[in-house]
This record gives structure tokens, sequence and C-alpha cells, in this order.
């Protein structure tokens, strides 16, 4: 599949946005952080900053943006749908929590509790989009949900930990999380390579044809010379030597570089804590891209049987 | 609404391709794109149309296979067009209620004035049978040539898809598949008409007739020629022939 950058920034920012707001109200619900000015009007910044930025890019592939407001209305049978009505409706308990942070220097308890259900829950229906797809056999797994859910915790509690770090308020718990949940992405995301590696959709050239019963189906000629939106949309085909690299450079980038960084936060002065952290930010958001980059790359779409493809 | 009809209708328009019959003329899909050129979805832009990087928007497309390896292999011409699933996840995919599927005759359109452009409806086809209109900015497809099969100002003869009148070989037909005794049900219960990748649940109306097999074929298969014994005066001239 064509790896638009407006969907692989949609995907990873507003994860990342969503994750840091859940640990915000986790940490403020538990009594870990209380209300102060600067890091709530920082942290907020970042969080719904990330969120809104994302869902303004992912606006940014539409063929009419102006329409947009359309897409609200079918969350019965759509998970893209609900996606855009769960991501308005957080804002509601997100912006709320937030105001009520920075302006009143108080905790709405029940605001946190609906901005962390609305994270998650939005989240779960962004994966869904791609979890839901028949055609493509890399979404439609049961990885594809808790990597989304995973890669968001981890990527927000990498924000958490610098902006903990930058206003003096290190603790053990954040890089703890990130090496949790860290581990965790890595583990999920090598499990999933070897489910993409390992097997086929059971759709073949002879099922999309119909003429198994023949033989073998090879492509002889296709039904056009040069490229069509089809092929540019789904045929998208990332060099098989690449993907290899680009596999070890999510694990180093995105797992392994922050997951240590983080840990030695621990022992480092404060500023260099800082320092530490925000490398380790800056490298997972490079490992975090890629690995976005290569969830559309890697995949492969059905139709591509019909143009010469062996499996799918 | 992009849920699909609660109830519907027992009426299900769709195809029948043959493609024991099919010739690869290309004729359908250019008739397609002639036909819906100013039709229901148009225009079909084309991008580039003169230029090195020729791309535009078909309904229909006309693939080429060979199927069975060595001997047993044949060419097969398989033209590719929107199916009008039963359970078409591009409908449902769609967050804007731009896609449907009728009620009364199962036919499955893009409402122009509301698709966003998203593209999903295409991801959820694994047919292929959507393309985008980057002019337009919205996703088209197969209307199954609404605008002639009900068109009352057209001779009767001349209310079937583009695709199917234009056939030179009579390898498309169109008709109602929810009725068993239609013309269409029957040749597809007799020749075994088939569903494209039946595995992912789509339940497509529009069916496809395999090739005969070669059993069925009244001409002997090629073989290399092989020498034969000559007799009488066939037998003489080779005698004097080999001197």
């Amino acid at each position: 599949m064509h790896p638009a950058l407006s969907i692989i920034f949609f995907t990873t920012a507003s994860g990342a946005g969503y994750g840091l707001l859940v640990l915000l109200a986790w940490g403020a619900l538990v009594g870990h952080l209380a209300p102060q000015f600067g890091l709530g009007l920082c942290a907020f910044a970042t969080s719904l900053g990330l969120v809104g930025a994302g869902l303004l890019s992912s606006l940014g592939h539409l063929g009419h943006p102006e329409r947009a407001w359309w897409a609200l209305t079918q969350w019965r049978s759509s998970w893209l749908s609900r996606e855009g009505v769960m991501a308005i409706l957080t804002f509601l308990p997100a912006l709320t929590f937030a105001g009520l942070w920075i302006l009143d220097g108080t905790v709405s308890r029940p605001a946190a509790a609906l901005a962390i259900l609305g994270a998650a829950v939005t989240t779960i229906c962004t994966a869904m989009i791609y979890a839901s797809l028949k055609p493509v056999r890399a979404w439609r797994n049961l990885w594809t949900v808790p990597i989304y859910l995973v890669l968001a915790l981890y990527t927000g509690a990498l924000l958490m930990e610098l902006l903990l770090n930058a206003f003096g308020l290190r603790g053990p718990f954040i890089p703890f999380l990130v090496a949790v949940a860290g581990i965790a992405g890595a583990i999920l995301k090598t499990g999933y390579w070897a489910f993409l590696d390992g097997g086929r959709s059971s759709s073949t050239p002879e099922t999309a044809t119909g003429l198994g019963a023949i033989g073998n189906v090879k492509m002889l000629d296709p039904p056009n010379t040069e490229e069509n939106y089809l092929l540019k949309e789904m045929g998208y085909r990332v060099a098989r030597k690449h993907a290899t690299r680009l596999r070890a450079i999510v694990l180093v980038l995105g797992f392994i570089v922050p997951i240590a960084l983080s840990v030695l936060t621990l022992y480092v002065s404060p500023a260099a804590a800082t320092l530490f952290s925000l490398v380790a930010v800056i490298s997972g958001a490079l490992g975090i891209l890629a690995e976005r980059w290569l969830f559309f790359a890697e995949a492969k779409h059905t139709v591509t049987l019909y143009y010469g493809a062996s499996k799918a | 609404m992009t849920d699909l009809p609660k109830t519907p209708g027992s009426k299900k328009l769709g195809l029948v391709i043959d493609l024991d019959i099919c010739v690869g003329c290309h004729a359908c899909a250019v008739n397609c794109k002639e036909w819906n050129d100013g039709g229901h979805m148009a225009p079909l832009t084309d991008l580039d149309p003169y230029g090195k990087d020729v791309s535009g928007v078909w309904f229909n497309r006309v693939h080429s296979f060979e199927a069975g390896d060595h001997e047993c292999g044949r060419t097969v011409h398989f033209p590719r067009s929107c199916l009008h699933c039963e359970a078409p996840d591009c409908v449902t995919v769609c967050p804007t209620g731009a896609s449907y599927k009728r009620e009364e005759d199962g036919i499955v359109l893009v409402n122009a004035e509301t698709c966003i452009g998203c593209k999903l409806c295409s991801w959820a086809c694994p047919y292929g049978a959507r393309e985008f209109d980057e002019i337009d900015g919205v996703m088209k497809k197969c209307t199954l040539c609404i605008d002639r099969i009900y068109n009352e100002t057209m001779d009767e003869v001349d209310r079937v898809p583009a695709c199917v009148s234009t056939c030179p070989v009579s390898a498309r037909h169109f008709g109602d598949l929810g009725d068993p005794e239609s013309k269409v049900s029957k040749l597809v219960a007799a020749r075994g008409g088939m569903d494209l990748m039946p595995e992912l649940g789509y339940r497509p109306v529009n069916k496809y007739l395999p090739p005969r097999s070669a059993r069925e074929q009244k001409a002997p298969p090629l073989r290399p020629s092989e020498e034969v014994a000559a007799k009488g005066f066939l037998a003489w001239l080779d005698r004097m022939l080999s001197r």
C-alpha cells in the first residue's frame, strides 16, 4: 500500500498525543502529578497539539477536505467515521481536564477518567480502520490493534519523560513505563513481522480469477501499459533488503536507544537527564515513523493478484 | 447511510462474464469509458492523456492470464469490473454515506456530492473496482450503466450496460441474478458460474463462467506431426525421391 505521509504523521502523532494525555490523566488521578501551571501548559499543548495536528494532517489527503464533516455521519458502520466522532468527543473531557488544570490548578477526576477512556477508544478506532480491511492481510489480524495501543502509550511515555525532566520532576515510574511499554512494543513488532513473513493471504491468483481448476495462474498481459490508480495506491512495493534494514532501524532507533537513554536518565544529573530524554524522543520519533511507513509499505493488497503478484 | 439495506430486495442486477468466449478485444472497456465519460459518474478524467505518463479512470479493465502449465496451459482473457457484491465492504467503510447499495436492485453507487475522496473504499475492495478521480477529487466506479438500463428514451434492446451491448462475441450477459428463472441465472447454473475470491465473503453478484475443459472441445489437440508409413503411389514416390 502507498505510504501516504499525511496518514503516517496522523497515526503516529495522534497516537503519541493520546498516550501523553492518558499519562497526564492517570498521573493526576492517582495523585502523582499535582496541577502545575508550566508543566500543564507545555504538556497539554504538546498532547492536544499533536492530536489536533494529526487530525488536520489526515484531512490533507482528502479529495474534498471541505466536506470532511460528512465523515461524522456513518459511525454505525464505518471505523473511519467512528474514529472522527470519538476524536472530537474526546476533546470535550480533554479540554475540560486541561483547562481546569492550567487555569484553576485543580484536577477534574471525571474529566480525567473520560479523557483516558476517549483516548483509548479513539486509538482503537484508528487501528480498526486498518484491521477491518479484509483485502490486506498485513492489517487484518490480531496484531494491529495491540500495536497501535502499545506504541501510543510508549511514545506518550517518552514525551512525558522529557516534560518531567524539563520541569525537574524526575521519578522512576516513567522510565520504568518506557522500558515496559518499549519492550512490549518491540516484542509485538517482532512477532508481527514473523506473522507477515510466515504466511500469505488465502487469496491467490487462482481464487482471484476463479481459474484454479485449470492450474496455476500467471499474468500474461496487464490491461494497460502505464501505471493506473490501483497500482499507484495498492501496488506499492518496498524492496526486500530495504524492508530488512528498516526493520532494524525501527528496533534500534525506535526501541533500544530510547529505552536505554530513559533508564540512564535515573543515574545522571538533571540537565543531562533532560538532554537524554530529548534524544530519546527524537530517536523514538524517527523509529516509530519508520515503523508506520513499513506498516503501509509492506502491506499487500489482493488487487495486486490481478497484476502479476503471486501472493498477497 | 452506508449501512447495507436492512431488507435487500430480491432483485440483484449484475453481469455474467463468459471466460470461455472472451477474446480479449477490450471493446467492453472502451465502450464503457466512452459511455460513462458522459454518464452518471462523468467525466472519467484522464491525466496527461497525450503525454508520456498517461493514466485515467476506467470502470472496466481486461487482463490476460495463462491458466495451467505446459500443454495444459491456456490463455484466458479476463474482464474485471465492479461485482456489485451482496456484502460490499466498500460501502460499509464509507465514513460519509456517499457509497451506497441500492435496495431495489442491488447496484452499488457513489454519490459524488458527498464523497470526500478519502479512498478507504478502494482499499476495502479486494477486486480493484474503484478508481479515484484526481481531478474531481472523488471516487468513481461502475454504475452498471444505471443511466442506460432504466432509460426509457432508448430502444429496449439498448437498455443494457454499454459493455454488454458492445461485446462482439456475446461474452457478457446482463440480468437479474436474484431471479432463479432469469436467463442469466440459468446460464450460471448450467455452466457452473463462479464467484471471485469467495474466501473473503463479499458474495459478488456478478458471476464468471469458467472456460470449458479441454475434453468438451470438438477439435483434437494439436500434436507434433508424426512420420506415417506411406502406401501405394506415395510409397513409390517416397522411394524414388529418397534415392
